[in-house]
């Protein structure tokens, strides 16, 4: 339907830029950008999926790929997205169930959640090099 | 407050998207499975990063990796879709421009889906 003169003049409301940024706003806006970055950032997963498909040297140019330095930075800061993503979910799921929505309780469990999430990642990352031995 | 809707739309619950709260269902069904899903992903990632090309279609073609892998992907690929489907409704307000990327954020879906699925298809029947 079309727009009357009225609607499409309506003022909108304050957007995030006028707000003070707190934990739980912060949290929020992180899952929303590591759900977007998995969006497209999975489309590496399946390249490789694909590439063991086809053939060894599709395989071979794709691993060379994800193992020269640019590719896994970018592999680590996918491992970090989707860890951190993943302990958003579980914040959503406790937070579904009623628990941590007090001011106190959800600011506390929002603000553990970077740390968490880069230390996992960085620990998944040690035990990766480890399982290689170099 | 008063409330405006008629007495059968209050009963069917379904709200003005006419899909009531299934879309946040799905999103957490979905989001529920993938815990343990990505979980075996990553695992299975970290095991392979040294791997060989023949190691890797050895260990893929195990009934239980493709399987699970298949669940993973089809359970991620159905996320994907709803989340960004969020996104777009939140963000895209001109209708022409939000119905198309509705459309696409489909297809894109869909298509991740098809080609990881032919992908462990094809490597678990040794083709
Ligand atoms: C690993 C386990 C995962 C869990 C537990 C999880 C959990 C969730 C939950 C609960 C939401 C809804 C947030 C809300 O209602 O506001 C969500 C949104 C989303 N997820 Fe996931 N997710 C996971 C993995 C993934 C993956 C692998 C992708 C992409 C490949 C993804 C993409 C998205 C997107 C695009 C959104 C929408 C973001 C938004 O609306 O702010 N998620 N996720």
């Amino acid at each position: 339907m079309s727009k009357s003169a009225a609607t499409r003049a309506r003022p909108l409301s304050p957007h995030l830029q006028i707000y003070k940024p707190i934990p739980t706003m912060m949290m929020s806006i992180v899952h929303r950008i590591t759900g977007v970055a998995l969006y497209f950032g999975i489309v590496l997963v399946i390249a490789w999926l694909l590439a063991a498909a086809t053939s060894e040297s599709w395989f071979n140019t794709v691993s060379a790929i994800y193992g020269s330095w640019i590719g896994r930075l970018v592999l680590f800061g996918l491992t970090w997205s989707l860890v951190h993503h993943l302990l958003g979910g579980i914040r959503h799921f406790v937070m579904d169930t009623g628990r941590a929505l007090d001011k106190q309780g959800s600011t506390r469990l929002a603000t553990m959640m970077p740390f968490i999430s880069i230390a996992l990642t960085i620990l998944l990352w040690v035990i990766g090099y480890m399982a290689r031995g170099a | 407050m008063a409330d405006f809707r008629t007495p059968l739309s209050r009963v069917r619950g379904l709200g003005a998207a006419r899909s009531g709260t299934s879309h946040f269902w799905y999103q957490r069904v979905t989001a529920v499975a993938n815990v343990p899903l990505t979980l075996f992903f990553v695992g299975l990632v970290i095991a392979l990063s040294d791997a060989s090309f023949a190691e890797a279609r050895a260990t893929l073609a195990n009934p239980f990796v493709a399987l699970t892998l298949i669940l993973a992907m089809l359970s991620v690929c159905y996320h994907m879709k709803l989340g960004m489907q969020m996104v777009i409704e939140d963000y895209v307000h001109d209708e022409l421009t939000k119905l198309v990327l509705l459309m696409l954020n489909i297809f894109f879906t869909f298509i991740l889906g098809a080609i990881s699925i032919f992908a462990l298809l094809k490597i678990a029947f040794g083709g």
